[in-house]
C-alpha cells in the first residue's frame, strides 16, 4: 500500500463560500436521533437559532434546540448559572428523559467546565425526583466540522450510557450522519436478518415523521436510553466513516472498553461496498443475503448494464463530507464517471489514503484529492477540470449555475429541492435511486441539447 | 391523548390573553430571552447581519469560527439590481490556534485578500462572539486597512452574547452612520427621502421606490435594500427619513435627526391601507408642492382599482377563518393585523420577537376579545396558542413554519427569506393569494386535526 502524501489544502486567508459547517450542528443532529432527547447548546442564543433554522430548511420538521443564553456577565463570570437554569427550564417545558449538551466556541473559549456543572446541578436537583440524564459532548466550533461534532455526541451517549453485561445477539449500527430514509432502509434490512440491533442516531422518524393531532414537546421516535445501555454487550458493533478513527468514535470505544469488535466500513454507496455490507451482515448472522435483497441487487446490475452508455466517460466533481465523497467516488467508479476532483471543507488528514484503498488506481486515473475547500476553491477547478456534473449538497448551485452544469443532489443540505430527508443513498436501493438520478440527468442535459428533440433517448 | 401545555416559569409576564375586565397590558418585553426557553430570537450578530446584509457593493466579512458565516450565506432574498458581493459568505473561519493567539493577523490578510480579489466599495467586518473574549482589536485592523486601500472598511461590534437581537440593529446602524455624510449632496432635490428598514425582499423597494418616484419624489438612498455605499454616503442630502421596520431603523432616524436634522415618519407597507397611508403621510410633508398629493392619490386609486375584484374573491373565502401572526418586529404586525381584516380574517395570537411596551399596548387596542399576546415566545407556546385557539393560518418565519404544518394549519412566510413581495399594493395582493392558497389547500382534510378522513 503506497503511503499518499498529505491532500492539498487551501493557501487562502479567508474562507469563502464554506463548504463545511461548525461542530455543534453535528451534535444537534445526532441527539435529535436519542429518543426523547432536547439537545442543548451551550453558547449564544443565535448559535441554536441558525442551527435549528438550518436544520428547518432541509428536513421540514419542527427542531428545538435550546440554549443556555449568554450575556456578558456569564461571559466575564462562566456559564454555570445559565446552564443550570437553562437545564431546569428545558426540564420543565419539555420534560426531557435526555439531554444533550453541546458546547460553542464560546463556552470553550471561557472555559467551562461543563462535566463539574453537571455535577454541581445533579447534586442541587437531586432531592427533587429523577433528573433526565445528562449527554455532554464537546464541540468547540474553532475546530473541525459538523461531523466531528456528530461522532462526539454519539460517542458521549455511548460513553454515558453503555453498560457492560453478558454477550447478547445484538449488532450495534453506527451509521454516521446519513439521511432518514436511509435509517429507515438499514433497519428494514436489518429486520430483514431477524437480527436484534441498536442504531444510533435514529432520527429517521423524529426528522422525517408523520403530523400531529397535538403538540409534541419532543417528536417520537429515536434510540432509546435503554437500548443505548445495551450497546456495551452486543456481539458487534458496525460503523461507517471512512475517515471515522477509533478513538473519535462511539464502536471504537466500546471496542476498547468492552471488548465489542468494531467492524468499520465506508458508507455502504454502490455494488462493492453495499457488498461489503451485506457480506458482514451475513458473517454476523450465518444467514444468507434475504431474497429481496438479492433481488435489489439483480436489479441494480441490470441497471448499469441499461445505462451504462449513458455515463461511461462523464466527468464529475464530487463534494462534501469526507465520508459520503470517499465511498460515492468509488461507486463513480464503478458505473465508468470519473471524480475528477473529490473535495471536502473537512480537513481529516485521511481523505486520500481511504480513497486509494477504495480506488486503487485513483492517480493513474489522475483523481485530485482536496481537502480543507471552499466553494471557491471548487469553483477555480471546475474552471480548470472542465467536469460534466457536479455531485453534492444544495451549497454548489450558485457555482453550477455559474456554469451552467447539472447538480445532482446528495446528503446534507438540501435547502433548495423538496424531499432531501427522504433520499436513499445507502445499499442496493440507495445506488440505485443515485444511478437512475446521474443516469436522466445525463439524458435530460442531451435532450435539451439536442435540436430535434428525440422522444426516445 | 393531548397533554396541558403551561407557561415557562419566568416567561408569565411576557404572555398577555385581552379579556374583559382583564387587567392592563404590562408585557415584559426588552429582556434577554429566558436560559432554556428556545427562544425563536437569535443573537446581536444576527441583528446586524441582517440590516447590513442588502448592501450589495461591499464586503461582508465575519471574523470568527465558520458557523456565523456558515449559516448566513445568501440567507436573506435581499435582491440586487447590480453588484452581488453580500450574496457570498466571508469568514476568517479561525481555528484553535487563533483563538489561543489571536484572530488580527488572519484578519488582515483576509480582508486584504478579500479588498484585492472582489474590489468592493466597502468592507464591513463583524465580529462575533469570542472576539469579544480573545480582545482582537478589529477597530485598529480596520483603520490600517481603510488607509492602505482606500475605501471605508467599518467594524460592527456585534458580539452575540453582548445583548439582543436590538443591540445588532445598533451596532450596523451606527456602522452605517459613520458612512453617512462622507459622500456629495449636491443635486439632490429639496422633494427628496431615504427609504430606511426596507431591504428589497423579492424586489420590495423597488415597487416602494417606483410609488415615491411616481409621485415626483427623489429617493436618495434605500437602506439598505439594493444597497449602494455611495447612495449611503450621501443619504444625509435627503429631506425626509421615511422608516420601515421600525426595530432596526429607529436609531438611525434619530441619528440622523440629530446630526443632519432629517425629520423621520415611521410607516409600514404592508396592507391597502397602510400602503396608502405611507404615501399621504410623506405627501403631506411636502405641502408646498400640491401634484405630489395629487399624484399620491391616483396611484392609490390606480392601484386598488386594479387589486379590488381579486381580493374580493379571497375575501368570500377567508371570511370567518383565523390567524395567528409571530414574526421579528411588533410594528409589522399592526399592518398584519389590518391586512387580515381587509381578507375577512380574525387575529387570535400575535406576538413579536422585539416588541416594546408601547408596541404591546397598541397591538391591545388592536386586537379583539381573546386574542393573546406574546413577547420572545417559544415553538412550545405557540403550538399551544395556535392549537388552543383554533388558528386555520400562522404567519412568521422558517423557524415557525415547521410548527403550522405539523399541527395541520396553512402558513405565510413573512419573515426575510421570502420570495414572493408581500408590499405594496401588488405585495398585499401576493399576500391575499398566498394566504387564500395555505388556508384553503385541500391537503388539510389529511390532518389529524382535521379528522384525517379516518
Amino acid at each position: 500500500m503506497t503511503t499518499a502524501a498529505p491532500a492539498a489544502t487551501t493557501a487562502k486567508a479567508a474562507t469563502q463560500n464554506a463548504c463545511k459547517l461548525c461542530n455543534p450542528l453535528g451534535a444537534c443532529l445526532a441527539f435529535r436521533g436519542i429518543e426523547k432527547c432536547v439537545p442543548f447548546l451551550h453558547g449564544s442564543q443565535g448559535c441554536a437559532t441558525y442551527i435549528r433554522r438550518y436544520l428547518i430548511s432541509h428536513y421540514k420538521e419542527p427542531i428545538d434546540i435550546a440554549s443556555s443564553n449568554f450575556n456578558e456577565e456569564t461571559a466575564v463570570f462562566g456559564g454555570s448559572h445559565n446552564l443550570k437554569l437553562g437545564l431546569k427550564n428545558v426540564t420543565q417545558q419539555y420534560r426531557p428523559e435526555v439531554i444533550g449538551i453541546a458546547t460553542t466556541c464560546l463556552s470553550e473559549t471561557i472555559g467551562d467546565d461543563v462535566p463539574m456543572i453537571l455535577r454541581e446541578y445533579a447534586a442541587m436537583m437531586g432531592s427533587e425526583g429523577p433528573m433526565p440524564t445528562m449527554i455532554f459532548a464537546s464541540t468547540p466550533s474553532y475546530s473541525g466540522t459538523h461531523i466531528d461534532g456528530f461522532h462526539a455526541a454519539v460517542l458521549s451517549a455511548v460513553r454515558t450510557l453503555a453498560e457492560e453485561g453478558p454477550k447478547r445477539n445484538l449488532v450495534n449500527i453506527f451509521p454516521g450522519m446519513v439521511s432518514p430514509a436511509d435509517i429507515r432502509y438499514l433497519k428494514e434490512i436489518l429486520n430483514a436478518f431477524g437480527i436484534p440491533f441498536v442504531l444510533l442516531p435514529d432520527y429517521s422518524q423524529t426528522l422525517d415523521g408523520g403530523p400531529w393531532a397535538e403538540y409534541h414537546r419532543i417528536p417520537p421516535g429515536g434510540t432509546p436510553t435503554s437500548a443505548i445501555a445495551t450497546t456495551g454487550s452486543a456481539a458487534e458493533s458496525i460503523e461507517f466513516g471512512s475517515t471515522l478513527e477509533a478513538g473519535k468514535s462511539a464502536a471504537g470505544y466500546l471496542e476498547a472498553k468492552f471488548g465489542v469488535p468494531r467492524h468499520h466500513l465506508p458508507l455502504p454507496i454502490g455494488i462493492k461496498s453495499s457488498d461489503r455490507f451485506f457480506a458482514a451482515l451475513e458473517q454476523l448472522t450465518g444467514k444468507p443475503m434475504p431474497e429481496i435483497y438479492e433481488d435489489e441487487r439483480r436489479r441494480l446490475v441490470d441497471a448499469y448494464a441499461d445505462g451504462h452508455k449513458y455515463v461511461f466517460g462523464q466527468r464529475a466533481i464530487l463534494y462534501g463530507e469526507e465520508d459520503l465523497v470517499i465511498p460515492m467516488a468509488a461507486f463513480l467508479r464503478e458505473i465508468g464517471v470519473l471524480p475528477v476532483l473529490c473535495a471536502s471543507g473537512g480537513k481529516s488528514g485521511l481523505m486520500k489514503k481511504r480513497l486509494l484503498e477504495l480506488v486503487p488506481d485513483m492517480e493513474e486515473l489522475g483523481i485530485k484529492v482536496r481537502e480543507g475547500l471552499d466553494f471557491v476553491d471548487i469553483e477555480k477547478e471546475a474552471d480548470e477540470l472542465q467536469p460534466d456534473l457536479l455531485i453534492g449538497n444544495s451549497k454548489g448551485f450558485a457555482m453550477s449555475k455559474r456554469h451552467q452544469l447539472p447538480l445532482i443532489r446528495i446528503g446534507f443540505p438540501i435547502h433548495d429541492r423538496f424531499g432531501g430527508q427522504r433520499l436513499h443513498h445507502l445499499g442496493y436501493r440507495g445506488t440505485q435511486e443515485l444511478f437512475d438520478r446521474i443516469v436522466n440527468t445525463v439524458i435530460e442535459q442531451r435532450q435539451n441539447a439536442s435540436p430535434i428533440g428525440y422522444t426516445y433517448m | 391523548m393531548a397533554e396541558m401545555i403551561g407557561i415557562l416559569e419566568g416567561r408569565e409576564g411576557q404572555v398577555y390573553e385581552k379579556r374583559q375586565d382583564g387587567p392592563e397590558i404590562d408585557i415584559a418585553c426588552d429582556t434577554k430571552s429566558l436560559s432554556g426557553s428556545v427562544s425563536q430570537r437569535a443573537c446581536v450578530f444576527c441583528g446586524s447581519r441582517v440590516v447590513l446584509y442588502p448592501v450589495a457593493d461591499a464586503i461582508h466579512i465575519v471574523h470568527g469560527p465558520i458557523g456565523c458565516a456558515a449559516y448566513t450565506w445568501d440567507i436573506r432574498g435581499a435582491v440586487s439590481s447590480g453588484p452581488e458581493l453580500h450574496r457570498l459568505s466571508f469568514s476568517t473561519d479561525l481555528q484553535e490556534m487563533d483563538v489561543i493567539y489571536g484572530g488580527e493577523k488572519k484578519l488582515y490578510r483576509s480582508l486584504v485578500e478579500l479588498i484585492d480579489q472582489y474590489q468592493p466599495n466597502a468592507a464591513f467586518i463583524y465580529s462575533t462572539c469570542i472576539i469579544g473574549l480573545i480582545g482582537d482589536d478589529i477597530d485598529a485592523v480596520c483603520k490600517k486597512v481603510a488607509k492602505e486601500k482606500g475605501i471605508p472598511v467599518m467594524p460592527v461590534h456585534s458580539e452575540g452574547f453582548k445583548g439582543t437581537k436590538k443591540d445588532g440593529y445598533k451596532a450596523a446602524c451606527s456602522a452605517l452612520m459613520k458612512l453617512i455624510g462622507t459622500g456629495p449632496t449636491e443635486g439632490i432635490s429639496k422633494y427628496s427621502i431615504n427609504i430606511l428598514g426596507e431591504f428589497n425582499l423579492a424586489g420590495e423597494a423597488w415597487i416602494i421606490r417606483e410609488y415615491y418616484e411616481k409621485m415626483g419624489i427623489e429617493v436618495v438612498a434605500t437602506m439598505t435594500g439594493d444597497g449602494r455605499i455611495d447612495a449611503i454616503r450621501r443619504s444625509h442630502g435627503a429631506s425626509l427619513n421615511v422608516v420601515q421596520c421600525s426595530g432596526s431603523m429607529t436609531s438611525l432616524a434619530k441619528d440622523m435627526e440629530e446630526k443632519y436634522g432629517i425629520p423621520y415618519i415611521r410607516v409600514s407597507y404592508f396592507g391597502f391601507e397602510d400602503m396608502s397611508k405611507s404615501l399621504y403621510d410623506v405627501a403631506a410633508l411636502f405641502p408646498d408642492r400640491p401634484e405630489i398629493m395629487k399624484r399620491a392619490k391616483e396611484i392609490v386609486r390606480d392601484e386598488i382599482r386594479k387589486y379590488y375584484p381579486e381580493m374580493q374573491k379571497f375575501k368570500a373565502a377567508l371570511t370567518g377563518k383565523k390567524a395567528a401572526i409571530y414574526v421579528g418586529g411588533a410594528f409589522k404586525t399592526f399592518s398584519l393585523i389590518k391586512a387580515l381584516r381587509t381578507i375577512g380574517m380574525s387575529v387570535v395570537l400575535a406576538g413579536s420577537q422585539t416588541g416594546n411596551k408601547d408596541d404591546y399596548r397598541r397591538l391591545k387596542e388592536m386586537c379583539q376579545e381573546g386574542t393573546v399576546i406574546v413577547d420572545d415566545s417559544n415553538p412550545v407556546e405557540l403550538s399551544k396558542f395556535v392549537l388552543e385557539k383554533e388558528a386555520d393560518l400562522l404567519i412568521g418565519g422558517v423557524k415557525e413554519r415547521p410548527i403550522a404544518f405539523k399541527l395541520g394549519v396553512g402558513f405565510c412566510d413573512h419573515n426575510h427569506e421570502r420570495k414572493i413581495p408581500l408590499a405594496g399594493f401588488v405585495g398585499m395582493y401576493n399576500f391575499a393569494k398566498e394566504v387564500y392558497e395555505s388556508v384553503m389547500s385541500p391537503v388539510w382534510q389529511f390532518a389529524p386535526r382535521k379528522g384525517g378522513l379516518r
